[in-house]
């Protein structure tokens, strides 16, 4: 995905790859942190950073009639009012959301 | 000097191919009519065991057949085998769960006819499989009582990924000391408004009330799809 994106832009090298990436999205923060690196070897990532931004749980709550964060992962209930609900806006997020590329 | 570097937002989901290729599965099955139900669960949860009773107790009256996912060994589509059903397994290697395009690949290769109901048994996982959506119109997540209640809040993004709970080997509740109060309070808070089923595939408790649900979604998929 990357290079495609590095081929569209002249083969710009990419310095860093910004990730946004949801709490309820199944993958760990730390381990792809600790992956990047060695995934990267031998392709034009090489060299490159990993910046991930955590995307908190964000529920539509029916009571308020607007959006609100979930109290957490294990409870998902508006944090002002405590209705329960499964309405989830955000929180899935798996995107490269940016790259940072050298000029 | 070192450059400035240029910001570019792509906004690119890593999943959207599997994504995509799940999206058009689900088209096919409802097109074709068939309710396409996936388990997920821990490995040793009793999934094999409660699939086994599901297609043999379907079979008489409904087309069904079933694609398991396994890292290894073929057991457990020998031990599905046993209902009768066609039954494809699906070896992953080292991969930990199933995704979008192993089931379609699997689909294309086997000339299985029509069907009323397709059953993915997923590997035995509680993490990554919630992430891969593989097409299917039903996912349920197996606890088995012997596990503890707190398995939703340990792992509330499969719970949260799945339509409906299923707390199987009931018939074992008072001997582990199940709190089935507590299970379903950890399951409401992961997902409220969850549909929580209670089985036994050993005893047959709740099984009854299981096929019915199941009937009921298939009828749901049949009349959505004739409109």
């Amino acid at each position: 995905m990357a290079q495609e994106e590095s081929q569209l832009r002249g083969n710009a090298k990419i310095q860093a790859v910004h990730l946004r990436l949801g709490l309820l999205s199944g993958v760990v923060k730390e381990a792809l942190l600790s992956s990047y690196e060695m995934a990267c070897e031998t392709t034009v990532l090489e060299g490159s950073r990993l910046v991930i931004e955590e995307i908190p749980v964000e529920i539509f709550c029916p009571t308020c009639q607007t959006a609100r964060p979930a109290q957490s992962i294990q409870w998902f209930c508006c944090v002002e009012c405590g209705t329960a609900t499964c309405d989830i806006l955000h929180g899935k997020e798996l995107e490269v959301f940016a790259l940072e590329l050298e000029e | 000097m070192n450059p400035q570097p240029r910001m570019v937002e792509v906004r690119r989901n890593i999943l959207k191919q599997n994504d995509v290729l799940a999206a058009a599965l689900r088209e096919r099955f409802r097109a074709e009519g068939i309710l396409a139900v996936s388990l997920v669960s821990s490995p040793g949860s009793g999934k094999t065991a409660f699939l086994e009773e599901t297609l043999k107790l379907l079979r008489p009256n409904y087309r069904v057949a079933a694609l398991v996912g396994d890292l290894a060994t073929e057991n457990d589509a020998v031990r599905l085998a046993r209902s009768g059903a066609p039954v494809k397994q699906i070896t992953t290697g080292t991969l930990c769960h199933l995704e979008a395009n192993m089931i379609q690949k699997a689909l294309d290769d086997w000339d299985v006819g029509k069907l009323d109901f397709l059953f993915i048994e997923n590997v035995g996982n509680l993490v990554c499989p919630s992430s891969y959506d593989l097409g299917e119109d039903l996912r349920l997540v197996l606890l088995s009582v012997t596990e503890g209640e707190d398995k939703p809040l340990k792992y509330p993004t499969i719970f949260n990924s799945a339509d409906v709970a299923v707390i199987t080997k009931i018939d074992l509740a008072t001997a582990v000391e199940f709190d089935e109060a507590m299970a379903d309070r950890n399951i409401q808070a992961v997902r409220p408004g969850m549909e929580v089923l209670k089985l036994s595939a050993k005893t047959g408790e709740g099984m009854a009330a299981y096929l019915q649900f199941l009937k009921r979604r298939w009828t749901g998929t049949r009349t959505v799809s004739a409109v």
